[in-house]
């Protein structure tokens, strides 16, 4: 480890830090029909989508109608998408001659892009068509604008109190589509171009190389696609490799510039919600307890990929350093590859700078914890955050007794439907990684699709489901995901993991709207100080600890200790 | 309120809620010791009745430990059969322990329904059946107590048992609560005022009474309480339901951990045996509060009876915890019952012991506490003792409501306190700058001044106060530092309440208060999201009881207001609110601490057995037995015992309570997560070890299983 | 109230599907194309007015008067249309073998370089497959060999690797290293001066 690698997560939080607030009180202006500069340019659009589609932007929901017209833009968007995809031999833009996308490829796709997983069963340049690539490009801007839509419903639960709705979901949705997500994705677009990835429509490249070889170069719009890929925390690049593309991020400025992105949206909507509820400390209590997380998750991942492989010293392979480079880039080095490996599955968009596979057990363990405790550490649009807080009502649910009253979080009393819909949302994505896994490693479709013998097989599949279930996308690699078997699962996989797992929580924020909220005194449970920053990030680590310690036992730590004493399997 | 008294300080006699004295906290009168071997024995056999598992069923978690022990006992068996002694042995071991865990937790509920029920059984034997004297047109008629109807009229005489439920409409008596309350005083109880309703099963010891019955068989108030005390056991309170849906839900959690873990082991060529994994299964379960939580509910309700209250719903009890604003009365409860003078004001150019002794003179015949304490002040103050009158011709002159003075005639000396404008008419001058001042400062400090004058000449003026309950205002404090806000309820008006309020150390008060207003500021304080606890005993008080969260109506109160109200408190005593809050706190505490034990104790848990299960196929994992657990089977058993253990371990806290004291809630939260949730990540790790130990000492497992 | 939801629906993802799509990338392209042709178009490269290749997509350089780049896991390597990792697991023996390969090809082909000298991305392959750069390590023990097939002196080879080292970014993020395809056209250039 050298000072500079440990230095570069605890530099990214404070950046994200600013743009917490500076994004959130944009986000904010724009979530409450505040002015904002593109008011002039977007109010018109604005009111031409609402008549186009029409619909009342007005009229307040409850959760049913909210979530049942959520649930109706994804749906249609998932068989839109999965129409077009399907179509591509016979649609135009397709320089490559690309063939036709596999039934299951384009199932398990387009459900990945609905449910902002984008996990990819397939490598980009070689699959699917400039066009193809474009109708991918629309659920990155609407299913994070998606997960907006599902953090405000659920934040509304907490700030408003003896409501009966929530909200109305096509303001919330068109707003956060119009103001956020078309117009920061243009400019970053611009910036990825300025810092070296492509954007054209041009068929490959074909070029003589110097030594006189024969190269064919993929380009395309790469930078657009990776501007909203990164934004929307998506995660489904332009190529196969994503990030690890030199194209997607040509330098570490780029990759630099795609962190902070990923960052930007999810941590505004923590500051957001400071503020609908009226309490910034709230805020930057759960900002705390998230950026903990990562800080240490990234020098944990870090330590161990610089510390290296032990496998190959004990094998009389003796290189200058000890740093893991076995699938990583030169130019980003172990260090900022570790940072983005931990990011990726963290603030889940999924998109990969090096070869998750070929990390150490441990670091690869890491990325993977990161999707087991539920991607919220920051996590997507939205979604990170309101996952975080049903940690945050088990959290007083567990030790909040413990200060003489039941248990209440900013005002509202925790009942037993509270708990009910969050323990729900907690029980659900383990029980799809736990089963899917468990399926997966004595049948012989998932059997066979594993690449990596021994504990490492095991960590291929766990990641998987984790991934799918996450809405995380990024790829532990290896594993034949485009096979039937694990395309159709890890598609279930996706579902559950989105809808059943949140919408719970909107459930339960329709409870708390309806509730009226408790005056703060001296015998309310603090949710502000670092007491409980303390106890949440506890509640994160040991639930999921307690839930997946043996299946990494057998995993990651038994191939960490196998490793130390040279065992190959 | 004026009552006379024979002391020599002034303390008035306890002859109603509104005058009683503060009282420094009783030791409880019911039998608080947890381990009587009658309790026990009877506790032991309960706790295998409930192995029934229709009855087991109610408890989830319990449930799957019963459902594994079954399991794991046939597994033994067949090992028995088969003849594989090594693997009986070890398989016997755990499901041996299996079956304590279940046996533990069920003897904590039993142990704490017994003592409920003790407290039933006693109250039921003083349910005697009673002959009642019934009114009827032509006079009275003897039937038995239990076909009395709701709205009949009834007399008892001295000696005579209170047949039901009523309202005194006639008549005063004291009459002997012992039965209910524990309390061997009589209480007097009167028709019309806030003392008029009597409890069935209660003796009249003097005097007679009409009564108007109020409740029918099978609905008295000790019928209700016996009733109470035997189901409200069974019926779990809002926040224990969610509790145990959560602790469900984890089970249901670990149990697919563990099942799938099966499939996992195998691929990794890891197999384990179905025995290990039960044993996995109950050590991860949070057994310890899964099999505490129904005790630690029971005996809340439990500490309340001791201190004579009697909840009528569990909710009630939790809603104490939660009270975030009580309501107290300011007379008796905040304050003694009556003002004592502490000042005599000079007015100018007056001796200070001709006033002190002018005031004495005109207070000796007065009775009234006021009359004595401006004796006692001019005793303690300027070493005056109580003159001798006899010797000379002295006519007392009492206190009339229309000359709102008394004083003495000493021959031709006529000496005067009273009201001031009275007093001053009486002096037939208006009063010099100075005492005018003094008096309007003291009405503004709260005080009430009294004018002396002797020979139609003002000599001063005497302050009376307010005093407050001594130790009052700490525990007003410590409820503040708990976040609880308190409110002072009085008739004064709102100036004086000011100040008394401020002396007292209320946070708001509600002066001029009525019915209407009581009820109206409880209504008020819902809407803002308080929850209200409040404590009344008059009619008057019923609106706003019945409006409450926590309503503690007191036994000497009238029927109306003990229908209002969700709590009695046998003891009648205003100032129990404060230990109600903080019981049902401390029943929340135990919940919490308990649940966050149990949870924390998994962490060592799995570094005791997920090395026992891998390292055979994993020999590196053993770098995870950071116990050093002597081998894969010790370590497994090893981890069951603390499991079974630990239950048993924490009975007497779960039956006790944790320790609570009013603090912040930043305060109690550090100190119980320090203690529950750092000592439950430690304590199984030593614990462990410890029993590790000793298995492997007395070599109880001797297979690698 | 319901069937006109998903009417609504519908006709919002249509909306969307045409402008987001096709139109978002059009349009991007169009201003990608205006304000920043070259990296719009992928950096390529031109020797005398001839593409030989993207500064940012690595190469297969196996001749001995190349420097040469990391291991490839793409087939055939350095695939710049099929991006690839080698996905090996680090207790997987192929990732052994494979290293150990990698490790003996460098050494015989860079005589007088010990086993302990060589940085590990020289013998572990890249996660793209295409990685357009080496460490700056990896490049200098090529100088000799590299001097000695191109007739050029070792310490101006030495000085045109060091001339192309790019550091760290802001000094903290990254590693340093070298764009092998740049350093192979000046070393080209300095080569054959009158061809380069």
């Amino acid at each position: 480890m050298t000072w500079q690698g440990a230095l570069q997560p605890i530099i990214l939080v404070a950046v994200v830090a600013v743009l917490a607030w500076s994004v959130g009180s944009y986000l904010y202006r724009v979530f409450e029909n505040q002015r904002t500069y593109l008011d002039p340019v977007l109010i018109p659009v604005e009111r031409a989508v609402y008549r186009l589609c029409g619909v009342d932007p007005q009229a307040e929901m409850r959760w049913t109608t909210y979530v049942f017209a959520l649930l109706a833009v994804n749906v249609v968007g998932f068989l839109v998408l999965f129409g077009l995809l399907t179509l591509q031999p016979l649609l135009p833009l397709n320089p490559a001659h690309l063939p036709a996308i596999p039934f299951w490829t384009a199932w398990n796709t387009a459900v990945s892009f609905m449910t902002n997983t984008n996990w990819q069963v397939y490598g980009g340049e070689t699959t699917m068509s400039y066009l193809s690539q474009s109708w991918l490009v629309v659920q990155q801007f609407l299913s994070p604008v998606s997960g907006i839509c599902l953090f405000l419903a659920v934040a509304r639960g907490f700030s408003r109190q003896n409501s009966r709705t929530l909200g109305n979901f096509w303001h919330d949705f068109v707003r956060s589509l119009l103001w956020v997500a078309v117009p920061f994705a243009i400019v970053a677009t611009i910036v990825l171009v300025a810092l070296g990835s492509p954007q054209n429509l041009k068929a490959y490249t074909h070029v003589t190389t110097l030594q006189g070889g024969h190269q064919i170069i993929a380009q395309g719009p790469i930078a657009a696609m990776t501007a909203i890929m990164q934004l929307g925390d998506n995660g489904g690049g332009f190529m196969n490799m994503n990030a690890a593309h030199p194209f997607e991020a040509p330098n570490v400025a780029s990759l630099l510039f795609q962190l902070v992105l990923g960052f930007a949206i999810p941590a505004g909507l923590i500051y957001v919600f400071g503020k609908m509820i009226k309490d910034r400390r709230q805020s930057w209590a759960i900002f705390a307890a998230m950026a903990v997380m990562f800080i240490g998750g990234s020098l944990v991942l870090y330590h161990f990929e610089a510390a290296g492989s032990a496998m190959l010293p004990m094998h009389q392979v003796h290189l200058a350093s000890a740093g893991n480079m076995v699938g990583k880039e030169t130019r980003f080095g172990v260090g900022t590859t570790s940072l983005f490996e931990n990011s990726t599955t963290a603030v889940s968009w999924g998109s990969v700078a090096a070869s998750n596979d070929s990390l150490t057990p441990i670091g690869g363990m890491v990325a993977l914890f990161n999707m087991l405790t539920g991607e919220v550490i920051f996590g997507s649009w939205g979604v990170g955050m309101i996952g975080m807080l049903a940690y945050v009502v088990l959290a007083i649910f567990l030790a909040g007794l413990m200060v003489g009253r039941t248990p209440e979080y900013l005002g509202k009393k925790i009942g037993a439907y509270e708990v009910k819909m969050a323990v729900l949302a907690m029980v659900v994505p383990s029980f799809v990684i736990l089963i899917l896994a468990a399926l997966s490693v004595v049948i012989r479709p998932g059997l066979a699709g594993i690449f990596n013998p021994g504990p490492h097989g095991l960590t291929e599949v766990l990641y998987a489901f984790a991934s799918g279930v996450g809405n995380n996308g990024s790829a532990f690699g290896g594993l034949a995901a485009a096979s039937p078997w694990y395309a159709a699962t890890v598609g279930v996989a996706m579902l559950l993991g989105r809808f059943p797992m949140y919408i719970p929580l909107v459930a339960m924020a329709s409870v708390l709207a309806g509730k009226q909220r408790i005056p703060v005194s001296a015998g309310t449970f603090p949710t502000h100080g670092p007491l409980f920053v303390v106890l949440l990030v506890g509640t994160v680590l040991i639930v999921g600890a307690l839930v997946f310690f043996p299946v990494l036992a057998l995993g990651p730590l038994a191939e960490q200790f196998a490793m130390r004493s040279g065992q190959l399997f | 309120m004026t009552v006379a008294s024979s002391h020599p300080e002034p303390v008035p006699i306890p002859a109603g809620p509104g005058d009683r004295p503060s009282q420094t906290p009783r030791p409880p009168r019911r039998d608080e010791r947890l381990w009587t071997r009658e309790l026990m024995s009877a506790a032991a056999v309960n706790g295998l009745r409930k192995l029934d598992p229709r009855s087991m069923v109610r408890n989830p978690v319990m449930f799957v430990v019963e459902v594994g022990s079954v399991f794991t006992t046939a597994d033994a068996l067949r090992y028995l059969v088969t003849g594989h002694l090594a693997l009986f042995s070890f398989v016997g071991q755990i499901s041996v322990w299996l079956w304590l865990t279940v046996l533990f937790a069920n003897f904590a509920e039993a142990m704490a329904e017994g003592r409920g029920q003790a407290h039933a059984a006693a109250l039921r034997r003083t349910r005697v059946e009673t002959v009642a004297r019934r009114e009827t047109a032509t006079g009275l008629e003897e039937v038995p107590a239990t076909v009395l109807a709701k709205g009949d009229v009834v007399r008892v005489d001295a000696n005579g048992i209170i047949p039901s439920d009523g309202e005194v409409i006639e008549g005063v008596a004291s009459v002997d609560e012992s039965a209910i309350t524990g309390e061997s005083a009589p209480v007097i109880r009167e028709s019309g005022g806030d003392r008029s309703a009597v409890t069935g099963g209660t003796r009249v010891t003097s005097d007679w009474l009409r009564i108007r019955i109020a409740a029918g068989r099978g609905e008295t108030f000790l019928d209700r309480m016996i009733e109470l005390i035997e189901t409200s056991q069974r019926r779990k309170t809002p926040n224990e339901i969610a509790l145990a849906l959560l602790l469900a839900g984890m089970t249901l959690i670990f149990l697919v951990v563990v099942v799938t873990l099966a499939p996992f082991s195998a691929y990794s060529h890891a197999p384990v045996s179905v025995t290990v994994l039960i044993a996995l299964l109950v050590a991860l379960a949070p057994t310890t509060i899964g099999g505490l939580l129904s005790a630690i509910g029971i005996s809340g309700m439990n500490r309340l009876l001791e201190r004579n209250v009697l909840a009528l719903t569990g909710r009630a009890v939790e809603a104490a915890g939660d009270v975030s604003v009580i309501m107290l009365d300011k007379t008796g409860t905040l304050t003694l019952g009556n003002r004592q003078a502490t000042e005599f004001i000079c007015a100018p150019g007056v001796d200070p012991t001709q006033l002190a002794t002018a005031a004495q003179l005109a207070s000796l015949a007065d009775e009234t506490p006021e009359g004595r304490s401006i004796v006692v002040l001019a005793k303690t103050a300027h070493g005056l003792r109580e003159q001798p009158l006899g010797e000379r011709e002295a006519a007392f002159v009492p206190f009339s409501a229309q000359t709102r003075m008394s004083g003495v005639d000493l021959g031709a000396q006529q000496i005067r306190k009273g009201a001031v404008d009275a007093v001053a008419a009486w002096t037939g001058q208006s009063i010099p700058d100075e005492v005018a001042a003094t008096v309007d400062r003291i009405s503004r400090s709260g005080g009430t001044p009294l004018l002396v004058a002797q020979d139609r000449r003002v000599l001063g003026t005497v302050h009376l106060k307010d005093v407050v309950k001594e130790g009052i205002k700490d525990r007003l404090q410590a409820l503040r530092s708990a976040g609880v806000k308190t409110v002072m309820i009085t008739g004064d008006n709102p100036v004086t309440a000011a100040a008394i309020a401020s002396e007292v150390g209320v946070d708001e008060f509600l002066a001029e208060a009525t019915p209407e207003r009581k009820m109206e500021y409880v209504k008020a304080m819902k809407a803002e999201g308080y929850l209200v606890g409040m404590v009344g005993d008059g009619t008057n008080d019923a609106p706003a009881l019945a409006n409450a969260d926590v309503a503690v109506a007191m036994n000497t109160g009238t029927m109306a207001a003990r229908e209002a109200g969700n709590m009695i408190d046998l003891d009648s005593n205003p100032t129990k609110l404060i230990e109600i809050v903080e019981v049902g706190k401390q029943i929340l505490i135990t919940r919490g601490a308990l649940t966050t034990f149990s949870v924390a104790n998994d962490v060592a848990k799995y570094f005791a057995i997920i090395p026992a299960m891998f390292v055979v196929a994993f020999p590196g994992l053993s770098a995870l037995n950071v116990m050093h657990l002597t081998s894969p089977g010790t370590a497994i058993l090893s981890a069951i015992i603390f499991n079974a253990l630990i239950i048993p371990a924490l009975i007497p806290l779960a039956l006790r309570g944790v320790h609570y004291r009013p603090a912040g809630a930043a305060v109690i939260l550090r100190r119980n997560l320090l203690i529950y949730g750092m000592g439950g990540i430690i304590l199984p790790f030593a614990g462990i070890k410890v029993i590790d130990m000793a298995v492997s000492a007395l070599h109880l497992v001797s297979v690698i299983h | 109230m319901r069937p006109a939801v998903l009417l609504s629906a519908l006709r919002l993802v249509l909306l969307a599907t045409l402008v987001l799509g096709p139109v978002y990338l059009f349009a991007m392209t169009g201003v990608a194309q205006l304000l920043l042709p070259a990296q719009a178009n992928g950096s390529l490269v031109r020797v005398h007015g001839q593409v030989v290749g993207s500064r940012l997509i690595g190469q297969a350089f196996t001749a001995p008067r190349f420097f040469q780049g990391r291991p490839s896991a793409t087939t055939p390597a350095y695939n710049a249309a099929g991006s690839a990792a080698s996905n090996l697991g680090p207790t997987n023996p192929a990732l052994l073998q494979h290293v150990r390969a990698h490790l003996h090809q460098f050494l015989q082909e860079n005589p007088g370089v010990r086993p302990g000298q060589v940085p590990p991305a020289m013998v572990e392959s890249s996660a793209s497959g295409i990685d357009p750069d080496i460490p700056v390590a990896g490049a200098l023990l090529q100088v000799p060999r590299v001097a000695r097939a191109n007739g050029l002196p070792v310490a101006l080879v030495r000085h045109l690797v060091l001339s192309h080292v790019r550091g760290r970014f802001l000094g903290i993020f990254g590693a340093s290293y070298v764009n092998v395809l740049e350093l192979n056209v000046a070393l080209q250039r300095l080569a054959r001066p009158a061809s380069g």
